[in-house]
């Protein structure tokens, strides 16, 4: 029976996508059958992060309406032989997404995947509410910034009220902290929450910090993952949140600013 | 892209490049697309139906486009076709293994394989 995961962080633009494709990536290069599944109806976009936008024939949406089937949305990632991805739809109609529907559909992956990465759109609609409502497990993702420390506690209360696993009286969805967009040097100037202070706020276990880094924008440019570029900071901070995620006991590691030579500067700059 | 990208020819574009030609392939897509009917993916499922009753043939090995020309639409059915059907369904089969997860290739090239225009 896989596991379903929903990243989600109630603002947009913290890198729930990236996170999104950066998780099921890193789960699948370890072995893990992971299929990813873009829940932002209209706004289609996981494709594009991917590098499987030519790729898309059929959606979500299709499979929920009967008119394909799974295995025929289903796209297979051309890097990585366990990863699947399954693209949303650019429909605008907001009630595309019906809660059967979209059990249906991951009921069916369930028996098929190891792993279901569910990459919430923003806001707490309709399409953010059927992405948390099925999940066993919850990564919040959270830029140390007000306002999104902010959406991520109201996202936290609707996974603890509004849940599938809350609404039957399960046992509650396994929520992970992950924080992004890091910059030390910032944070040592103080002008930057440390993650501590987020910790405190929001008081759910942290499953890592992903430094703000300029490989994740080269890395959505050309359609790869960022966890697959073996020279990223960001890609190594999200190997180990992916080990961690597996029970791995990792140290955490860029949290704080890099001392370092002129030649190492170099090296980074051109990474 | 690593230091040693100095040593090596300096073949691909900078990711900002592809990106921006990733961009303009996609949209060019998805605006041709914006006002076509919802009934495509079902035709093109069915018409995916009809032809695997008599070749084995994978989902994404067909396409069906609507474009639109001034005041006439084009409905343009592509489907590569496995060698050996190929040859028996379709006549020649030189391209008929062309990968097609490629919408414009499949476009730009009239004479390939099984087409139909409506």
């Amino acid at each position: 029976m896989g596991k379903v995961i929903v990243m989600t962080s109630g603002k947009g633009g913290v890198g729930k996508t990236t996170t999104s494709a950066a998780f099921s990536a890193g789960l699948a290069s370890r072995g893990h059958k992971t299929v990813v599944i873009d829940f932002d109806v209209g706004l289609r976009n996981l494709d594009l992060i991917m590098g499987c936008e030519r790729r898309v024939v059929f959606d979500f949406v299709h499979v929920i309406n009967g008119d394909a089937r799974l295995n025929q949305a289903l796209i297979r990632d051309k890097r990585l032989e366990h990863l699947y991805i399954l693209p949303t739809s650019q429909t605008r109609d907001k009630d595309a997404l019906t809660r059967e529907g979209v059990e249906r559909v991951l009921t069916e992956l369930r028996e098929q995947f190891e792993y279901i990465i569910c990459d919430s759109p923003a806001g707490i609609e309709r399409g953010a509410l059927m992405a948390l409502y099925f999940a066993d497990e919850a990564i919040i993702v959270t830029n140390p910034e007000v306002s999104s420390v902010r959406d991520s506690d109201r996202i936290l209360g609707v996974l603890q009220s509004r849940s599938r696993r809350a609404e039957e009286g399960l046992d509650p969805v396994r929520e992970h902290l992950l924080l992004s967009r890091y910059d030390p040097e910032r944070v040592e100037r103080g002008e930057m929450m440390k993650v501590d202070d987020v910790l405190e706020i929001l008081a759910i276990p942290l499953l890592g910090v992903i430094p703000e880094s300029r490989s994740v924008l080269k890395a959505s440019n050309v359609g790869t993952p960022v966890i697959l570029d073996p020279q990223s900071a960001a890609g190594d901070a999200y190997r180990d949140a992916v080990g961690r995620f597996l029970g791995e006991s990792l140290p955490f590691r860029f949290m704080r600013p890099e001392r370092r030579g002129l030649f190492q500067r170099f090296l980074r700059r051109s990474a | 892209m690593n230091i040693l990208s100095f040593l090596r020819p300096k073949s691909t574009l900078p990711t900002a490049e592809q990106a921006k030609e990733r961009l303009k392939i996609v949209l060019a897509h998805e605006r041709s697309y914006a006002s076509a009917p919802d009934y495509l993916p079902r035709l093109q499922n069915e018409i995916l139906q009809v032809i695997a009753r008599y070749v084995e043939l994978e989902q994404d090995k067909l396409t069906v486009k609507l474009e639109n020309f001034g005041s006439t639409s084009r409905l343009e059915v592509n489907i590569d076709l496995p060698k050996t059907a190929a040859s028996v369904v379709a006549g020649p089969a030189s391209q008929a293994d062309r990968k097609s997860d490629d919408p414009d290739a499949a476009a730009d090239e009239p004479a390939t394989d099984a087409r139909a225009v409506l």
